[in-house]
């Protein structure tokens, strides 16, 4: 503690003694300092069994959080028009701005990719996962678990990954549907794909020919007015 | 800075001659006359004025401050345009009214999925469960009760930019720039509270989970959570602002902004990632060949001219400063170069006030302006030796369909009567 603290005096010392370059990071302490003063606190209480079930509602990709429960295409549409298609549209085409949910199939490449749960989501967990905890935007948490199994059919179904109106999505099947897309996901590379951005000498003098203007954002016009804003008072 | 030689004054005023017979350009202001030349009287100083003749407020007029009113339209502004509701939306900071490296509260971008949650802090619990050995819940004294920590942080959304992929569209850095804000945050150790729940060895990823109606959820790398990640309760010395999470928020330092889940009320330990709709739909980058990256957590090196800039145009030939804004989530800024001639030829910029990890540096360049066109550039590099690129070499990598990180290089063209504006140079 007293090793730190004196680490930090001697840092804003350097700082105020105009040391420009001073290595300011030195004050930010290690968060390893602070964690050491910390084992075993006894804050907290248990959670309860019921606690964790209420909150716990998360879905992964190999089924784990899967709720017993089920529901089929046709149940979903019913309830996709009541509930959602005024937003997303009755084919999950989007109404306005809203979020489209369906189609783009094979756009991902195209100058304008169409991303939806069809052409983009790599996994049905992320739809069961989402839709209950968000949805309907506005009244979240509000549907049961069966809604969601017949919703999530529903939106495969619209999306031409089920084709049968009469398939019913379960906790037991549920595991055994795949994504289109689900293959074109890959790890962050940047430090190998990128790396000629790691660069020791950064060019300083006569680094290209005289540039040209190709393009300008006042042209396209869609900027809010920067220098009046919503009146306040 | 050393004074000025007496030949580069020679020149100043020849200049400052030449650019008034030449009428200057009506987005200029006059130009006052220097020192020792005469001068004429301004009323400003010879009448006494009504706040030098009358009181003015007392204390306590604003028991909670706020800026003065001739800082009316120092505001966070949104796109309208960009999404369907207010609730589901984002504004911007409006970095070019600001200088040095705090961002004001009241002025740090907002970004919700399902609005702002009211949450009373005695009615905020933050549980722990998953993998541990005793799922646990804590309450906001609970927390308070923890070691602390002070850091300042940048938080950069992944979107910041993202609108300018395919060329130059909004004209203004509050606009190209201004999802980003930096406050210090003080807040316990997430490690602290993983400790007292105890991770199970197999405990690889958390979940973090917020309390707003849309349930934010993001899957985080165990060894992350353990190195640097903090569980914030206060920003700037006081409580987060709500917009801002209140009463507790997740700060993960130099990693994109939607993992530092605002609203906290759980985090679940696993063995894989959850695959949540924000870290699939959303926060994936499509490259051009169809496929995406994914787990794409840190900000790379960043900086941006925030004056001149088109909402802060040039109003003065002659003694100018050019500020702006440079970071990294690898580690510190290490240098900040600017150009004035569209990449062409470059100087290193002067960073002053404190350089810390994983937070926003303040650089200048004092310069003179004799009314001639600038491309301006700026460009980061950072303690790891990244070197901001240009937005062509991005776009040679990523292809214009990421949306996301788009951290190349931003021109701003500077006409001769000062007015700035936002361009793509090829
Ligand atoms: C009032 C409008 C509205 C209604 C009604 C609504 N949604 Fe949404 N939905 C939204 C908005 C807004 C978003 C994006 C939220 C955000 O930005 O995080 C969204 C997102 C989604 C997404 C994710 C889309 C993507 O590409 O990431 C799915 C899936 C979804 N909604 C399903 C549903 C279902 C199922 C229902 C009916 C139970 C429903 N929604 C009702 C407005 C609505």
């Amino acid at each position: 503690m007293s090793k730190s603290a004196n680490a930090l005096t001697l840092a804003l010392a350097a700082l105020l003694l105009g040391g420009m370059s001073a290595p300011g990071s030195t004050q930010q302490m290690a968060n390893s300092d602070v964690t050491k003063l910390a084992a075993k606190l006894g804050l907290g209480r248990a959670a309860t069994a019921d606690e964790i079930a209420a909150w716990d509602t998360d879905v992964r990709p190999d089924g784990r959080g899967l709720p017993v429960g089920k529901g089929t295409v046709k149940q979903g549409d019913d309830l996709f028009q009541e509930k959602c298609a005024s937003c997303h549209g009755e084919f999950g085409q989007g109404v306005g701005r809203w979020p489209v949910l369906a189609g783009g199939a094979g756009t991902l490449k195209a100058d304008r990719p169409d991303k939806t749960v069809g052409s983009f989501w790599p996994d049905l967990s992320t739809v069961f996962d989402y839709i209950k905890r968000a949805m309907p935007y506005g009244n979240a948490q509000s549907l049961t678990n069966d809604e969601v199994y017949a919703l999530t059919a529903y939106i495969l179904s619209m999306n031409d990954i089920v084709k049968d109106e009469t398939f019913e999505l379960n906790d037991k099947n549920f595991t055994s549907i795949k994504m289109p897309n689900a293959a074109a996901f890959f790890e962050d590379d940047r430090e190998t794909s990128e790396k000629q951005f790691w660069n020791k000498n950064p060019c300083m003098k006569d680094c290209r020919p005289a540039p040209k203007v190709t393009g300008r954002a006042m042209a396209i016009d869609v900027t809010p007015d920067g220098k009046s804003g919503p009146k306040v008072e | 800075m050393t004074d000025r030689t007496s030949a580069e004054t020679l020149n100043r005023r020849r200049f400052l001659g030449a650019a008034s017979l030449a009428g200057a350009g009506a987005a200029l202001s006059a130009i006052p006359a220097l020192a020792g030349e005469t001068a004429k009287s301004e009323a400003l100083i010879t009448d006494v004025q009504d706040w030098q003749r009358y009181l003015g407020d007392g204390v306590d007029k604003h028991p909670y401050g706020v800026p003065s009113k001739f800082e009316k339209n120092v505001i966070r502004r949104d796109v309208p345009w960009l999404t369907a509701s207010a609730e589901s939306s984002v504004n911007f900071t409006p970095l070019h009214d600001l200088d040095g490296i705090i961002t004001p509260s009241g002025l740090c971008f907002e970004r919700h999925h399902g609005g702002v949650a009211e949450i009373n802090p005695a009615d905020h619990r933050l549980m722990i469960n998953g993998l541990v050995d005793k799922p646990l819940v804590f309450t906001m004294d609970d927390i308070k009760r923890m070691p602390r920590v002070n850091k300042v942080y940048f938080l950069e959304c992944a979107a910041n930019s993202g609108m300018e992929w395919r060329g130059s569209q909004l004209n203004g850095c509050q606009f190209t720039h201004g999802m980003i804000h930096n406050v210090m945050y003080t807040g316990v150790p997430l490690k602290v509270l993983l400790d007292e729940a105890g991770l199970k060895p197999n405990a690889k990823w958390l979940m973090l989970e917020g309390a707003d109606s849309a349930g934010m959820n993001r899957s985080l790398p165990i060894e992350k959570a353990l190195n640097d990640v903090m569980i914030a309760f206060a920003m700037n010395g006081e409580a987060l602002r709500p917009e801002q999470g209140y009463p507790l928020r997740a700060v993960i330092p130099g990693w994109e902004g939607n993992l530092w889940v605002k609203w906290l009320r759980r985090i679940e330990a696993g063995d894989q990632p959850w695959q949540t709709r924000e870290e699939t739909s959303k926060y994936t980058d499509l490259l051009a060949d169809g496929n995406s990256r994914k787990h794409t957590f840190v900000m790379d090196a960043k900086s941006v001219v925030t004056n001149p800039s088109p909402q802060a145009p040039l109003k003065h030939k002659g003694r100018n400063v050019l500020s702006g804004l440079a970071w990294s989530g690898r580690g510190t800024v290490k240098r900040v170069d600017v150009s004035m001639d569209g990449g062409r030829n470059w100087q290193t910029a002067r960073i002053d006030g404190p350089t810390f990890d994983k937070s926003v540096v303040r650089f200048y360049v004092d310069f003179d302006w004799n009314g001639q066109e600038l491309m301006i550039q700026s460009r980061a590099i950072d303690s790891t030796g990244y070197v901001q690129p240009s937005k062509d070499e991005l776009r040679k990598v990523r292809g214009v369909n990421s949306i996301y990180h788009n951290n190349g290089i931003q021109t701003w063209l500077v006409h001769s009567g000062g007015e700035t504006e936002n361009v793509e140079i090829g």
